[in-house]
């Protein structure tokens, strides 16, 4: 066993690139949540992104146009849970879970042509000199586009939900539809605009493992990533910067354990690997039980909304 | 009349009924059906496959094809045994508002106890052995819905995330066992158990030789029973479906929420526990680290298509039993990819979904309307 060869600062370098799929994709369910309506079907949508943005970024070399069709991809199928949930009025849990066992099956269908293909590379913004600056240049400065992206979405999702007018609009419905709709709001176009955005950002999410983190495609290769973005939401008690801070936590503990076992710790992978999911469910536990966590869940989640008049 | 048909170009406006309808209840899920099938077709197509092929092929040739249904329609009970099983210990739940997506990993975790007792009691081939195998993958499911219920009754935790979340440290598990405690000793280094179906202490054989009869599948219809007289004559069925359609009249009514939810957690991991231990007992026979292959999830479907009513559960998990065969059958006869029938799935839930609309809401197209 060699603690020695942990390196802290490229620890946070790693754990930055380890979270940002999840940053994307629970900052996506986070908008969608604060509109009133639960949508448990990320998993699947990462998994759509992440097909679809290694199928085209391999096809036309352009690791952009990937995220692109990634973004696009994952969006369309989301709006077939919204036409579902919002149009069709059905079970927001049952159409969750039917988008995320569809988006498996038709992302490995996707996937065949593109086992053991290897994507073109999305390459570190080169910052001149400020990448070699000791500490802060890894750190900070040594990054691929779409952290950064993930950093800034972070800020501008915070900043639309809680000081602009729309995202007041958007809360309102998610607090109470019946009031947003008596005072002239159209509750169903904004749910559905929401659940496009968190559709976009969880493929943006999705592409990012299978481009940039993994990079290639395996079959389920998001392995829980999108139900562990439902449980950052949680953790971050619907707040923008609380997703950042959990979504870079649970990045922390899947990059040490991974280097713990590379340095050879004396328990086997199976235990390590395991111990991000269970670190998840406590911390779950630990946010839920206390009363402050659930008053901030939006009032009208999850409830169907059908304007009778 | 088609003087009146231009001023129909109005609005399509949905009006609740007052009862859900049982015409559509009972039409729907047929309607599911045959959109899937329709929407599967043209998915086939765009594969460069005959669709029609690819339809019957799944649907028809595994019952009735004289060269391949003597190997199918066996299969059948042998997939639709663990699918109802699930997926009836699932139905509760989901009539109650309390949603266990996690059978997989109850699954998995039922089957490594299960076989667990057993290999501890190896060479001793006693009739005991299989019984004591049987309570312990009882016991383990629920052990592991019980961290779900316990969280979810007594800490207010998202019970959809954990038992999710578990899954994924069950197959963790899976893996660590497959390779470590469980490995048969005698296997020349490889992971994997000593097999459970080729030892008579342990084996869960075919009952009735040609059919897939094994106990598993034994123990699926008297899930069904049990669950049909549970709903309808039980007081427990009662607060179970009271739960679900009105929990404010369910809390005066004195339906213990803690209690509920940690029955239904119950029912479903001890259920999925069993189909695991029926699993690797019979058709899978051992402890692998591909041991499961997905009926946690899929009996989700079964569910909801049964429409969550014990009957309609059984010929749900018949029919996506059916979808399974068909599906390695279209694979292997027409390069369909097994993942396809996965989306195939998928879609069913979706389409179902969508139809129900029909069961609770009215259709009526309004003439546009001026406002006085």
């Amino acid at each position: 066993m060699n603690f020695g060869s942990i390196d802290p600062v490229l620890l946070i370098a790693s754990l930055m690139v380890a979270a940002t799929p999840i940053v994307l994709a629970a900052l996506g369910e986070l908008v969608v949540e604060k509109s009133g309506v639960l949508n448990l079907g990320v998993e699947g949508m990462m998994i759509t992104g992440a097909i679809c943005g290694f199928a085209v970024a391999t096809e036309t070399g352009s690791p952009l146009a990937g995220f692109a069709a990634a973004a696009l991809g994952a969006m369309l199928l989301s709006l077939v849970f919204g036409l579902l949930t919002q149009v069709m009025l059905s079970n927001q849990v049952a159409t969750g879970l039917a988008l995320t066992l569809f988006g498996l099956g038709i992302s490995a269908l996707i996937g065949q042509d593109y086992i053991g293909v290897k994507p073109p590379r999305t390459q570190p913004i080169d910052f001149g000199g400020l990448g070699d600056l000791p500490l802060l240049g890894p750190v900070l400065f040594n990054h691929d586009w779409v952290v950064y992206l993930s950093l800034f979405m972070v800020f501008a999702t915070g900043f639309f939900l809680n000081r602009t007018r729309a995202g007041l609009v958007l809360r309102a419905c998610g607090e109470n539809h019946d009031a947003a709709h008596a005072i002239g709001i159209k509750v169903v176009r904004i749910r559905l605009a929401a659940i496009a955005f968190g559709g976009a950002c969880a493929g943006l999410g999705g592409a990012y493992l299978s481009l940039v983190r993994v990079p290639q495609w395996t079959e389920g290769m998001t392995a829980g990533a999108g139900w562990i973005a439902l449980a950052i939401v949680v953790f971050g008690a619907w707040r923008a910067g609380g997703v950042l801070l959990g979504a870079y936590l649970f990045g922390g503990m899947t990059v040490l354990q991974l280097n713990l076992q590379a340095a050879g710790v004396a328990l086997p992978v199976e235990y390590l690997s395991m111990s991000p999911y269970l670190i998840t469910i406590a911390v779950l536990v630990v946010m839920s039980a206390r009363r402050r966590t659930r008053l901030a869940a939006p009032a009208a989640l999850g409830r169907v909304f059908h304007a009778s008049s | 009349m088609p003087g009146r048909a231009a001023g129909m170009c109005g609005m399509i406006a949905l009006e609740k009924r007052p009862q859900p309808s049982r015409l559509w209840a009972l039409a729907t899920p047929l309607l599911a059906v045959l959109l899937t099938m329709i929407a599967g077709g043209l998915l086939f197509a765009l594969l460069g496959k005959d669709p029609f092929a690819a339809i019957r092929t799944i649907f028809w040739d595994p019952l009735f094809d004289p060269q391949f249904s003597g190997y199918s329609r066996p299969q059948l009970l042998v997939k639709a045994g663990p699918l109802i099983l699930i997926a009836i210990g699932l139905s509760f739940g989901f009539r109650a508002g309390v949603w266990n997506i996690g059978a997989e990993g109850q699954y998995i975790v039922g089957a490594l106890s299960g076989a667990a007792v057993g290999l501890a009691l190896y060479p001793y081939d006693g009739w005991i052995v299989f019984p004591a195998m049987v309570l312990a993958g009882l016991a383990g499911g629920i052990a592991w819905a019980m961290i779900p219920a316990i969280l979810r009754a007594y800490f207010k935790t998202n019970e959809i995330l954990v038992s999710l979340l578990l899954v994924y440290v069950a197959e963790n598990l899976l893996a660590s066992m497959a390779v470590g405690p469980l490995r048969n000793p005698e296997g020349g280094g490889f992971p994997g158990s000593r097999n459970l179906a080729q030892w008579s202490g342990s084996a869960n054989p075919e009952l009735i030789a040609g059919t897939g009869m094994h106990w598993g599948v034994v123990a699926a219809f008297i899930a069904v029973i049990a669950a049909y007289v549970l709903l309808a004559r039980h007081m427990f069925g009662f607060h179970v479906r009271l739960a679900g359609q009105a929990p404010r009249a369910a809390g005066f009514a004195g339906v213990d929420p803690a209690r509920l939810i940690i029955l239904c957690l119950g029912i479903s991991g001890g259920l999925a526990g069993l189909a695991g231990l029926f699993e690797v007992t019979g058709p899978a026979g051992q402890i692998g680290i591909d041991f499961n292959v997905g009926y946690g999830f899929t009996a989700i479907i079964v569910a909801f298509l049964g429409r969550l009513n014990p009957i309609g559960i059984l010929l749900a998990g018949l029919l996506m039993a059916l979808t399974y065969i068909g599906g390695e059958l279209a694979s292997f006869m027409l390069d369909i990819p097994m993942a396809a029938i996965q989306a195939f799935q998928g879609m069913l839930l979706f389409f179902l979904l969508a139809v129900d609309l029909l069961v609770n809401f009215r259709i009526r197209i309004k003439r546009r309307e001026i406002a006085p």
